[in-house]
This record gives C-alpha cells, sequence and structure tokens, in this order.
C-alpha cells in the first residue's frame, strides 16, 4: 500500500464513524477498527522493504517553489513509530468499544481518535519537515477535542484549553526552529538535513534553532517545566489517556529528538539541555506521582517521569543510550498503556479513581489485578517484566554521565528516580488493589467483559515476553536504534539485550531502588504529611496566573484601539490618514502637473454643487435621522450619475443597486430607532471632532488631488489587464474578467464573507428572537398612528407585474456580463430588489410563504458553484480556478460564446441574491407584531368587489 | 446645432437637479423631501439619456433602464416608512 494511503486512510477513515453512528455502537466500532487495521496491514506490507535497506518514499508536489513537498518516507524509526501507534490504536479502538457509555457519542468520538491517528502517522512517516509541522499542529488540534470529548465537563474543557495552549505555544516556537533549521540546510527534506550535520552545528543559527525545536518537543512531551498540562488532561475518557498520553501523542517530542539526533545531538548546549531536563523531569515527576491519590493523575506523573527518562536517554548522546531509548519507548508504551486500561476499568467498575476510597479489589477483580500486578511491577522494573532490562542501561548509561564535576550526581539522582517509580508502582498495587476488602466502594466492583480486559492483557503477555526473553526484541530495537543513530553512529559491539546483566552498578542501583522503593510506601503516611506541610506550588494556578496576565495586557492594548464606538475607529483612521498625508506632503516631493483637468461643464458644476451641499446638510441635520438618509440617497444618485459621466456604467448600475438596498436596510433598521438622535458629546468634544474631520478631510482631498493631475511613478497594472483581458479570460469586460478570472481566488473569498456575515446576521435575529426580547418585540405598539393600506392595491399589482421584467433584465445583464457592462454581481442585486419589492407589496408572511428554498442554501449553493468551478480546471490539469472559454453554435441563434468563468459568475449571483435577501428578511422578521396575522391573500382589499351604494 | 441643444438641455436639468435639492432641504414636511429626491432620480435618468445621446453609445440606455426600474423601489420604501413605519409588513 502506497504511504500516502496509509497516511490518508485514518483521515478519510474519519468520516465512517460519524456516519456509521446511527448503525449502533457495535457496527460503529468495528469500521473504525477495520480503518485502523487495513492501515496497519498496509504499514505491514511495506515493511520487508525497510528490512532489506530500501526506503520506500512517496511525493506529491505542493508547492515546491517554497521547498514545501508533501513528502512521505518509511524508515525504522518512522516504522516503528507507526507499528505502535497503529497497534496500540487498534487495541483502543476495542477497549473504547467497551468503556464508552451509551450516553456517549461513539461516532464522534471514533472520529476524533482516527484524526488524531492519521495525524501521528503523518508526523513519524514525514520526509518534509514543513509537513511534519502540519501534522504536528494537528495532533494539538486533534487531542484539543479528545481531552475535550466530554464536554459537560468543566475540567474537561480547561484541560483540553490547557493541552492546547501549551502544545501550541511549543508547536509555535517549533515552527520558527524548524524554518531555521531549514534554512541552514538549505533544503525542508529531513533526508537532505539529516546529512548536514556539520553545517548545522557550526551554524550561528544552531542554537537558536535546537532552542525553538527542543520547546515544541518539551512542550508535546511534557518535560518539567512544561509538564502541567499532561495531568489536566487526564480529564479526558481513559481510552484517549491510554492512547494519547501514554504511547503516541507525548512521544511525539521524543520521537522528533530521535528523528533529528543525528544533526543535533553530540554539542554540550544539547546535552546539558536535554539530559538535564529528562533527568530533572524524571525525579520531579516521580516523587510527584507517590503523591497523588487519583489513579489517573498518578499515572500521569509516573508518564511524565518516565518520559524524562527517554528524554535523558536521548540527551546523553551515546550509541547506547540511543539503544535504550527506543528499547524503552517500546517497553513503556506496552505498559503504561495496559495500566491506563486498568485504571479505566477501576473507575468504570469500581465507580471511583480515588486510591483512598480503593483497596482490597484483588479479591473482587482478580483478572484485572493480574493485568495491574503485572504491569505495575514492571513499571515499577522488577526483573522478569520487560520495565527492567530498559531501566537496567538507563542506570548503566548514568553511571557514565556526569554534570559538572562530581561523579556521584547522575547515577544518584538516576536511582532517587528509579526508586520513587518504584514506590508509585508499589502505591499502585497495594493501595489500589492489595489490603482488606471495603464495603463502601461507590459501585460494586467486578471484572468486566472481554472487551475491556483483552487489550491489557494482551499488553501484559508482551509485557512478559519481552521481559523474560529480551532477545527477543533486540533485532527490531537494533534496526531502530541504527535509523536513530542514522550514518553517525554504530550499535556497540558486543551489545545484546539481556535479562541477566551480571552483577554490575547499574543493578545495585536497581535493588538499592526496589528496596527503598518498598520502605518509602511503608512510610508513605508521615511521607504524605511532610509533602502536604510543604506547600508545592500548583502549577495550575501558575499557568491560569500566566494567562491571566496575558489576557489582561492585550486586552489593554486592545480595548483604548478597539472600544466598539464607531465614533474612535473613524477618528483613529483619519488621524492616520492625515497624518500619513502631512508626512507624504513634508517629506516627498511633487513633480509639476503631467494631465490637464478636465473642464467645468454645467453637469460637472451641478453634480459638485449638490455633493458639497447635501453632505454639508448632513452635518447640520444628522440628529434627524430619516432625513439624514434622505440626504445620502442624493449622495447615493450623485455617485452613480458621476460614475456613468466618467465612463464607467457599469460601477453605475452597480452603485444605483447598493443604494437601493442600502436604503431598504436603513429604513427596516430606523423602524427601530427613535427619530431624532440624542445630543451626547459634549460642545468641547465636537470641536474635537469637527476639527479632525475637517483636518483629515483636507488632506484626504488634496492628496488625491494632487494624485488626479499626475501619472503614477510607477506604471499601473491595469495596462496589462486591458492587454489580456481578452486574450487570457475571453471577456472584453476587463471588470468582470478581473471579477472572475484575475482576481478570481479574491471574489471567491468575497462572496464566502458576504455569506458569512448575512449568516450571522440571521443568526443574531435567530438569538434575539429565542431570547427575552422576543416578548418585546412582538408586543411593540407602533409609535405613531398608521396611515394608508397595508397591503395597497396600486403597490401589488405593479410589483407583480414589474417581477418578470426585473427578473428578465437580471439574466441579461448576467448573460452579458464578460463582456459588456454587467455580470454576476449586478444582476443579483437587481434579482435581489426585484423579491423585496414582493416583500414590501404584500407582506412579509406572504412573501416568505411562497419562498420555496431558504436564502441560505442559497448563498451555501453560490459559493458551491463558484467552488466546483474552480475544482473543475484541476481535471484539466490546471490549477483552482482558471477559467477557459470557446464559441458554440446553437442552431437557431447566433455564435454564442461559453466561459467557464460564466459558473463562476454564477455562484456570485446566488451568493448575492442569497445574502442580501437573507439579511433584509431577519431584520423583517425582528419587526413581526404579534397584531399581524400570517395573510393568504396578496393586498387588503378584494379587487373584484361590486361597488355597492 | 445638435451641440447647442446639448448645451441647453444639459443646463437644464442640471439646473432642476438643483432646484429639485433646494425642495429637498428646504422641505418642509417629509413628503416634500421624498419627492424632491424623486425628482432628483427621474432628472438623473435624463441626465444619463443625454449623456447617452452625446456620447453616441448606447450602454447609458441600460444604465438607464436600471434607474428607471430600480429608483422607483427606494422612494417607495421611503413612503412606505413614512406613512406605517415597517417597510415589510
Amino acid at each position: 500500500m502506497s504511504l500516502i494511503l496509509i497516511v490518508l486512510a485514518p483521515f478519510l477513515g474519519a468520516l465512517l464513524p460519524a456516519v456509521m453512528a446511527n448503525a449502533g455502537r457495535r457496527t460503529c466500532a468495528l469500521t473504525t477498527l477495520t480503518v485502523s487495521a487495513v492501515a496497519l496491514v498496509g504499514l505491514v506490507s511495506r515493511v520487508p522493504e525497510v528490512l532489506a535497506g530500501d526506503m520506500p518514499v512517496a511525493q506529491v508536489e505542493w508547492m515546491p517553489e517554497l521547498g514545501l513537498n508533501f513528502t512521505l518516507m518509511l524508515d525504522g524509526l518512522g516504522l516503528f513509530f507507526a507499528a505502535l501507534i497503529l497497534g496500540i490504536g487498534c487495541l483502543v479502538i476495542i477497549y473504547a468499544r467497551y468503556y464508552l457509555s451509551r450516553d456517549d457519542n461513539m461516532g464522534e468520538f471514533f472520529t476524533y481518535l482516527l484524526l488524531f491517528q492519521g495525524a501521528m502517522l503523518g508526523i513519524v512517516l514525514s520526509d518534509n519537515i514543513l509537513v511534519l509541522l502540519v501534522f504536528w499542529e494537528l495532533t494539538s488540534l486533534s487531542s484539543f477535542l479528545l481531552i475535550g470529548y466530554w464536554k459537560h465537563l468543566p475540567d474537561g474543557r480547561q484541560g483540553a484549553r490547557m493541552a492546547l495552549t501549551v502544545t501550541g505555544m511549543g508547536g509555535l516556537a517549533m515552527i520558527g526552529g524548524m524554518l531555521i533549521l531549514g534554512r541552514i540546510a538549505g533544503s525542508y527534506d529531513l533526508s537532505v538535513i539529516l546529512e548536514n550535520r556539520e553545517a548545522i552545528q557550526a551554524s550561528p543559527l544552531y542554537l537558536p534553532a535546537l532552542l525553538l525545536i527542543l520547546l515544541g518537543c518539551f512542550t508535546k512531551s511534557a518535560q518539567f517545566p512544561f509538564h502541567f498540562w499532561l495531568p489536566h488532561a487526564m480529564a479526558a475518557p481513559t481510552p484517549v489517556s491510554a492512547y494519547l498520553h501514554s504511547a503516541t501523542m507525548v512521544k511525539a517530542g521524543i520521537f522528533l529528538m530521535a528523528r533529528l539526533w543525528p544533526v543535533l545531538s553530540g554539542t554540550e548546549v544539547w546535552f546539558y539541555l536535554v539530559a538535564g531536563t529528562g533527568l530533572v523531569t524524571m525525579v520531579i515527576g516521580a516523587v510527584v506521582a507517590l503523591f497523588k491519590d487519583d489513579l489517573k493523575a498518578l499515572l500521569a506523573f509516573s508518564t511524565v517521569s518516565q518520559l524524562g527518562l527517554i528524554t535523558f536517554l536521548l540527551g546523553t548522546g551515546s550509541a547506547y543510550a540511543a539503544v535504550a531509548a527506543v528499547f524503552h519507548i517500546l517497553n513503556h508504551a506496552i505498559f503504561k498503556c495496559a495500566l491506563f486500561m486498568t485504571a479505566g476499568i477501576v473507575d468504570h467498575e469500581a465507580g471511583t479513581r480515588d486510591i483512598r476510597r480503593l483497596g482490597g479489589l484483588w479479591r473482587l477483580m482478580p483478572v484485572t489485578f493480574a493485568i495491574a500486578l503485572i504491569s505495575g511491577l514492571s513499571l515499577a522494573g522488577v526483573p522478569l517484566f520487560n520495565g527492567f532490562p530498559s531501566k537496567e542501561m538507563m542506570l548503566e548509561e548514568a553511571t557514565h554521565v556526569t554534570f559538572f564535576g562530581p561523579e556521584w550526581l547522575v547515577p544518584a539522582l538516576a536511582t532517587v528516580g528509579a526508586l520513587f517509580s518504584a514506590a508509585y508502582s508499589f502505591r499502585l498495587i497495594g493501595h489500589a488493589f492489595l489490603g482488606a476488602k471495603r464495603d463502601d466502594y461507590p459501585a460494586k466492583p467486578h471484572d468486566p467483559g472481554i472487551g475491556m480486559w483483552g487489550p491489557p492483557a494482551l499488553l501484559c503477555v508482551l509485557v512478559l515476553v519481552i521481559g523474560i526473553l529480551p532477545w527477543l526484541a533486540q533485532p527490531a530495537v537494533f534496526f531502530v536504534a541504527q535509523s536513530v543513530l542514522g550514518t553517525t553512529a554504530d550499535i556497540p559491539e558486543g551489545l545484546y539485550l539481556k535479562l541477566w546483566p551480571g552483577i554490575t552498578e547499574a543493578l545495585m542501583m536497581s535493588a538499592i531502588s526496589l528496596a527503598g522503593g518498598l520502605v518509602v510506601l511503608l512510610l508513605f503516611r508521615p511521607a504524605a504529611w511532610l509533602w502536604t506541610a510543604a506547600h508545592v506550588p500548583h502549577a495550575k494556578s501558575i499557568f491560569d496566573g500566566i494567562v491571566a496576565g496575558a489576557v489582561a495586557l492585550s486586552r489593554g492594548l486592545t480595548q483604548p484601539l478597539h472600544d466598539g464606538a464607531f465614533t474612535r475607529y473613524a477618528m483613529i483612521f483619519a488621524v492616520a490618514v492625515a497624518a500619513l498625508s502631512g508626512h507624504a506632503w513634508l517629506t516627498g516631493e511633487v513633480g509639476p502637473p503631467t494631465r490637464e483637468p478636465l473642464p467645468m461643464n454645467e453637469v460637472a458644476v451641478a453634480g459638485w454643487l449638490m455633493l458639497v451641499t447635501a453632505t454639508a446638510a448632513i452635518v447640520v441635520f444628522h440628529r434627524n435621522r430619516l432625513f439624514a438618509l434622505i440626504l445620502m440617497g442624493i449622495v447615493g444618485l450623485m455617485v452613480s450619475i458621476g460614475f456613468a459621466l466618467f465612463s464607467a456604467p457599469d460601477l453605475a448600475m452597480t452603485q444605483i443597486s447598493v443604494e437601493v438596498v442600502t436604503i431598504i436596510l436603513l429604513l427596516l433598521a430606523l423602524n427601530f430607532l427613535p427619530d431624532e438622535t440624542p445630543r451626547e458629546s459634549s460642545g468641547l468634544r465636537r470641536l474635537r471632532d469637527g476639527t479632525v474631520a475637517v483636518v483629515g478631510g483636507l488632506m484626504a482631498a488634496g492628496l488625491s488631488y494632487h494624485l488626479l493631475l499626475r501619472d503614477f511613478v510607477e506604471p499601473s497594472i491595469s495596462a496589462y489587464q486591458l492587454e489580456n483581458s481578452y486574450k487570457g479570460g475571453g471577456g472584453t469586460n476587463v471588470v468582470n474578467v478581473i471579477l472572475v478570472d484575475f482576481r478570481g481566488f479574491d471574489t471567491f473569498g468575497e462572496i464566502i464573507v458576504l455569506g458569512i456575515a448575512a449568516v450571522v446576521i440571521y443568526a443574531l435575529t435567530e438569538a434575539l428572537l429565542s431570547g427575552p426580547v422576543r416578548a418585546k418585540l412582538l408586543n411593540r405598539r407602533p409609535e405613531k398612528d398608521l396611515a394608508g393600506d397595508m397591503h395597497p392595491l396600486m403597490m401589488v399589482v405593479l410589483t407583480r407585474v414589474i417581477m418578470p421584467l426585473v427578473l428578465m433584465v437580471g439574466v441579461y445583464i448576467f448573460l452579458r456580463g464578460h463582456n459588456m457592462p454587467g455580470g454576476g454581481f449586478i444582476a443579483g442585486l437587481i434579482v435581489a430588489i426585484g423579491l423585496v419589492m414582493q416583500y414590501m407589496a404584500s407582506g412579509y408572511y406572504w412573501a416568505a410563504d411562497r419562498q420555496r428554498y431558504p436564502f441560505h442554501g442559497i448563498i451555501g449553493a453560490g459559493v458551491l458553484v463558484a467552488g466546483i468551478t474552480g475544482i473543475g480546471a484541476w481535471f484539466a490539469g490546471y490549477p483552482f480556478l482558471t477559467s477557459s472559454y470557446g464559441y458554440i453554435t446553437i442552431p437557431p441563434l447566433e455564435e454564442f460564446e461559453w466561459a467557464s468563468a460564466m459558473g463562476f459568475d454564477l455562484g456570485v449571483f446566488l451568493a448575492v441574491v442569497g445574502a442580501v435577501m437573507l439579511s433584509l428578511e431577519s431584520f423583517a422578521r425582528m419587526a413581526r407584531r404579534r397584531d399581524q396575522k400570517d395573510s393568504e391573500h396578496a393586498m387588503d382589499i378584494d379587487p373584484s368587489r361590486k361597488e355597492t351604494t | 446645432m445638435m451641440t447647442l441643444a446639448f448645451i441647453v438641455s444639459f443646463f437644464c436639468v442640471s439646473l432642476a437637479q438643483v432646484l429639485a435639492m433646494v425642495r429637498l432641504i428646504k422641505g418642509p414636511c417629509v413628503g416634500d423631501r421624498i419627492l424632491a429626491l424623486d425628482t432628483m432620480a427621474v432628472n438623473a435618468i435624463a441626465l444619463l439619456i443625454l449623456l447617452g445621446l452625446a456620447g453616441g453609445t448606447q450602454i447609458y440606455f441600460e444604465a438607464a433602464l436600471i434607474f428607471a426600474m430600480l429608483g422607483f423601489v427606494s422612494t417607495v420604501a421611503y413612503a412606505r416608512f413614512v406613512l406605517r413605519g415597517d417597510i415589510i409588513e
């Protein structure tokens, strides 16, 4: 199976569980399992190639100019992680099927899970670091959805947010690091980067790149001091914790450190930073874990500690440590996943995860106990279990590492870490399972069905097999480790994975830690008392403090600029424009005028006079809202005429249609407002605002005047567009060709924005009408007496007669838009006005009853049609939205030009009609009163009545 | 001869526009103002036709058609607002 297909399988498959959610829980889970299993089979089918020393590569060009190609590769390390992700993924899916209750939406859960799985696979198989970054962010997002899956729990939501904040910030840092790395290596392909060790380490940018990348890795892999999100992420359902927080996501940081090991490791900074952080994390995590009463919190801190162990190993930079790290990644994934599943079983069956309320479960849940015992002892690092051999290797490595001089420091810290690891593992087994049976469990504990204990039991078999016969894992571990090392080093000669290392210093340390762990557990009560008395600062409160500070800071910056008062924005804008034009005037040079002003004729003078008078009148009379609106009508009319006068008839048409729609919209809004605007600001303030307005206006006018009298210094783009409009776009109307072809992508974005704006207006109306304001609106009484008919006969007849004419003009303007003034936008406005006329004449209810397609649907259809037209170009092998055109002759008609841009223009047309109508209709809906009834009749009087005298 | 005719008609229509605006600002009641705006729209159509004649192009006629077809809608909307408050009842 192609690598691309392996990565895409979970993404494509993510649609299935959501669809299958109604087909029953079993079908839903089976579908999900099939998707993962297919990807796993696909992966296995490529194993022989990898083992033979080949490196399968798959590539799709994305943006080759930026060095961004969708390149995937499968080497030993990628294969190892992909197998973990898919193998454990399958087990987790089975477990989750039985773990989730009937109230949980299983389809949603599995969809998120598969999205996450795909993102993880993408990380481990990417050959391009930019693609890797994309997948990296995707894991942050999908894990956010998974952690917050139980949306009704505040813990879940907060935990999800914290995880997203921390890992997201790390991801941002990593983007910077990766870009620097790519810049140094001259390529964003991993295969190239990995061969440039010397160049990268010699570069002055090595340090910033390393720091930024490590920031990403440490946040993702929960290293101190970024570890705090992991325990809070435990609010997630247990299958999520078992999958994300033991085997996969938290290993992504580790994976990346291993992946970049050949180029980044071996320097002093790397050694102190990575090994030091790892060691500190290992010790702190283990100590905190001991005192956690929540089973999952204990396991979370234990994961932090174990991840620290692996980080420490990678940090030391020796080949031996790399082997140990790979071995421990494998072992930890196996036993920690089993432990999380056990915690989930206990929570599920006993009703609590609080260790203080548990105990004595071994009698009640023998199978679960056996699983917990095996995986717990492995976590403690007891011989015969798989946690032991890799921990031994870690201790062995620790004896060879020295920090800042004293030789005993690192081994001692490692022993302390191992000691507390043993202690919390023993506590997990001892306090939760052993001891006397209690009679106050929240639920009746019993063993679950095989669906829930089967997956961890299978993992336990692996724990024992690897624990007793470690050499079985040796070829795989060595193979993977060699791919971590790359060409920089080889696996040390004579190294074997073995159960019995002989009497070494490491064995002594191990013995001390196990015995010490038992002692600490026996002294648990006084130790716990000491821990509580010490008042260790809580990471969550620190995090909350930092977030609150950041929020306050950004609020302090935003609020003064963006306080919701339009006058303020207008003021900032005017001052900025005035300052900029003042600056331009003072520093720039103005050449002599190169253009002759047009002669003044009577039309121009009259237009100018009216514009100025209307504007001045608005200033004087603006408190009378209706009068102000009428005066604005003059301005709109004059601007339309102006467009026509300066040879832009299509702009004139657009302007007048927009004018009509605007007036209708404002009149609908004015209905809710008093007639007069009250006087609110003081005289001094008005003086200030007036000064700003006059200065800003004079500056802008001066600037325009000077620009209009001169040619641009640089030749403008207009010439190109005029030249290529017909050649390239098949249309002679340059404006339309620009809209649907040259700048088609912008237009596409614009119609989407337009649609969103209309839908938001609709949503706001909907929210308003379902809130307490509804009653107020319904019972509103008109402030003044109403005159005339509600639905006057004259208007009804006129609008009905004019409707086909308007539609015909709309079609005409639309069809010829590509070559002559017109197009989808104007046509949309014209048709929308035709429809609004019906609403105005016969009333809201009458018109809405006859509206067959909802306006949101029309917007959506518009965006879809435009999008599909754009995608159509792909089939011809061209980029999105490339248009083509040709000529056809339909017999009775003349030769007829078709252009694919027409489909796009149809999308624009539909979106405009839908958006205009939806917003007008929303306003009209708000004005419905209780005393208005739904009327079947188009008008209020019966035109066929007989006059009686 | 034609030039003179154009000059005269442009002048007259422009004058009509200005006079309509004087009425619009003077009022005194809303009805006067709405009617004045409507008159201005009619004059605008006349101006467009004149422009088309003077420039010898048909495109202005279409613009004039659209002005005529849609311009009245805003007048109706104003009138409905004054009479009924709610323009879509």
